[in-house]
């Protein structure tokens, strides 16, 4: 027992963490037909059950996962992968009668019923389970209160409510002004960009994952990956001093981490040319800034000519741009976090002197 | 000899439900019989104001679990369950540096049946979660495409208006949890560029040589009513989860409803 729980915290890591929920999706995604039968649904949920089972007996996995406000999480991480499955599942099975000839199920479905009595007696079924999973959920689990507030103690580690722990841990790869303002708005940005810049007419009302390949891809990675994986890492994973803890290790305060992360300007002035860096902040980014227009201005155009040429064709000028831009900087944390797991890049631009840094 | 046949009597229960549902006063306020016929199944969804955001009729695949989840609808239910539990705590809590957190402690210890802020605590997060698995399922059926491109925008509006809803609710119980998840939130906002001290380009802007935007001048502060998280924050974050944001997000789910019917009701294929 104790080796398997040494073994799982000798691959918790970031990087590796990060590496399977990616991988995790890409199958997941590429072997659809697969994933989207029964055993597989059942065989994960099971899984799930007997991880956290497990996990139960060890009294570190309790410390944290047994936190009164975690306990949403562990149901997120339930119903998040079960939800994913089971829309994957309806995606497929509507594909394979598309691709018999045959209508999306949803189709044969279109027959008015009455709303009472179908509609309402479910909806008064749901209420009823809401209430009663509420009241007992209520009853079992005492709602969290710690020491009075006390602005002199700061806790060790200091955690925003759970659903902004995505945010909070991309401040370990990105400065407050791009994680936690510039970030979050484009991503509110862009959701509500979706149905302008999505052209696609397939896909209307019914699941299929064939007609819409691309739009889910994208969306499962940002919403399962990106936004709700790093939310369980954030609260489960990340102890003292936001240090990486495995599931089973004690959080020790006094884990250390060698931080040796280096700025790009240091790379190339000092480095890669032998020089002093240059005293004006503009000569001493000068790559860094230059890389990051490479980024976000020439690339789009690049790509418009080669590489989403059929995009650009298809979305014209004004939705293409939105997109890739989306995109692009939807794709700037995972670029971010290779770069710094890599060669430990801190920033590509650090300009201090206007607390801009990227 | 002419035989009399004796009618059975119905039971006294359903004798005493047909008088009950035979006098003035039952039949002034449902203004129609049972609706156990097609008429009557339409009358039921025209003449109630709580059924009337119903259609009369709708698609087969708009009913059923596997199409829709039911997640917006436990989302607006749990909206209804926070907004009355919330209501109740109101009565015991006094948004004050003095009073908030004894309060809170006094919730559990002197409060008979003292289950609601627990109530309030886990429809939160319950809530967050099933607005976030609603957005998942109308994204996996397509269901923001045309016609429905401006509900959508609602929805996500929402979204954000739900986790503003939380987080200003999280500050509230004035424990070390709330405070410094607070304080990690909205330390956010000082970095916010041109309008938050330590954000880029602050240093710029400035008036005739006065700086505009400083510690006790920029977002962190319209946000906190201060330059830590401290009184004003709560009586501000109090007054916003309260008052201000349950006002706004009860406007766009009237917005919201009306629209899911106005555009063709639950989704299904064209």
């Amino acid at each position: 027992m104790d080796a398997l729980k040494s073994f799982i915290d000798l691959f918790a890591d970031p990087r590796l963490f990060f590496a399977l929920t990616v991988s995790a999706l890409a199958l997941a995604v590429w072997k659809r037909e697969a994933f989207a039968s029964n055993s597989w649904g059942w065989g994960l949920m099971v899984f799930l059950t007997i991880f956290f089972g497990f996990g139960l007996t060890d009294e570190n996995f309790v410390l944290i996962i047994a936190k009164p406000d975690n306990v949403p999480i562990v149901a997120l991480i339930f119903l998040l992968l079960f939800f994913t499955w089971y829309s994957m599942r309806e995606g497929v099975l509507n594909d394979r009668r598309i691709a018999a000839g045959k209508p999306p199920v949803e189709k044969d479905e279109e027959d008015r019923v009455w709303t009472w009595p179908d509609l309402v007696y479910t909806e008064l079924i749901a209420m009823v389970v809401c209430m009663v999973v509420l009241i007992v959920w209520s009853i079992v689990l005492e709602a969290p209160i710690e020491q009075p507030a006390n602005n002199a103690n700061t806790p060790n580690p200091s955690k925003a409510p759970w659903y902004f722990l995505g945010l909070q841990e991309m401040l370990v790869y990105f400065d407050p002004w791009l994680a936690g303002v510039v970030l979050p708005g484009l991503i509110v940005v862009g959701l509500m960009a979706i149905p302008y810049i999505d052209k696609n007419p397939k896909g209307n009302g019914y699941y299929t994952f064939n007609e819409r390949k691309a739009e889910i891809t994208i969306f499962l990675f940002g919403f399962v990956v990106l936004w709700s994986s790093l939310i369980v890492l954030g609260t489960f994973l990340r102890g003292p001093n936001w240090n990486f803890f495995g599931p089973f290790e004690y959080w020790d305060i006094h884990k250390l981490e060698a931080l040796t992360n280096v700025q790009l300007s240091e790379y190339i002035w000092v480095r890669g040319l032998g020089m002093a860096l240059p005293d004006h902040w503009f000569i001493r980014e000068i790559f860094g800034i230059g890389l990051t227009l490479l980024y976000v201005a020439v690339l789009p155009v690049a790509l418009a000519k080669k590489g989403l040429a059929k995009y650009y064709e298809k979305l014209g000028p004004a939705r293409y741009y939105v997109t890739v831009l989306l995109f692009l900087m939807m794709l700037s944390l995972p670029v971010k976090m290779l770069m710094r797991w890599v060669f430990n890049l801190k920033y590509i631009v650090s300009i201090p002197e206007f607390f801009l840094n990227i | 000899m002419a035989t009399k046949t004796i009618e059975p009597k119905a039971p006294a229960l359903v004798r005493a439900w047909e008088w009950i549902t035979e006098t003035q006063v039952w039949t002034s306020i449902f203004r129609h019989t049972a609706p156990i016929n097609d008429r009557n199944r339409v009358l039921v969804m025209l003449s109630n104001v709580f059924l009337h955001m119903h259609p009369v009729r709708l698609r087969k695949s708009g009913v059923r679990l596997r199409y829709t989840w039911c997640m917006g609808g436990i989302s607006f239910f749990l909206f209804l369950v926070l907004t009355f539990t919330g209501l109740l705590l109101m009565f015991y809590y006094r948004p004050t540096l003095e009073y908030a957190y004894s309060d809170i402690v006094g919730l559990r210890e002197h409060v008979p049946l003292g289950i609601m802020r627990e109530m309030h605590r886990w429809g939160a997060h319950a809530m967050v979660i099933t607005v976030w698995l609603h957005m998942f399922r109308v994204f996996m059926t397509g269901s923001y495409k045309p016609p429905r491109e401006f509900n959508w925008n609602v929805g996500v509006i929402m979204l954000v208006l739900t986790l503003l809803l939380s987080f200003t609710g999280y500050l509230l119980p004035w424990d070390q949890l709330a405070v410094w998840a607070i304080t990690v939130g909205s330390n956010m906002a000082r970095a916010t560029p041109l309008a938050g001290y330590e954000g880029p380009g602050a240093a710029f802007m400035t008036l005739g040589g006065v700086p505009l935007v400083h510690q006790a001048d920029d977002a962190r502060f319209a946000l906190l009513g201060g330059t830590l998280v401290g009184e004003g924050a709560l009586l501000r974050f109090y007054v916003l989860h309260c008052v201000a944001l349950p006002l706004v997000i009860g406007f766009l789910m009237a917005v919201h409803f009306w629209r899911v019917r106005k555009d063709g009701g639950i989704s299904g294929p064209l």
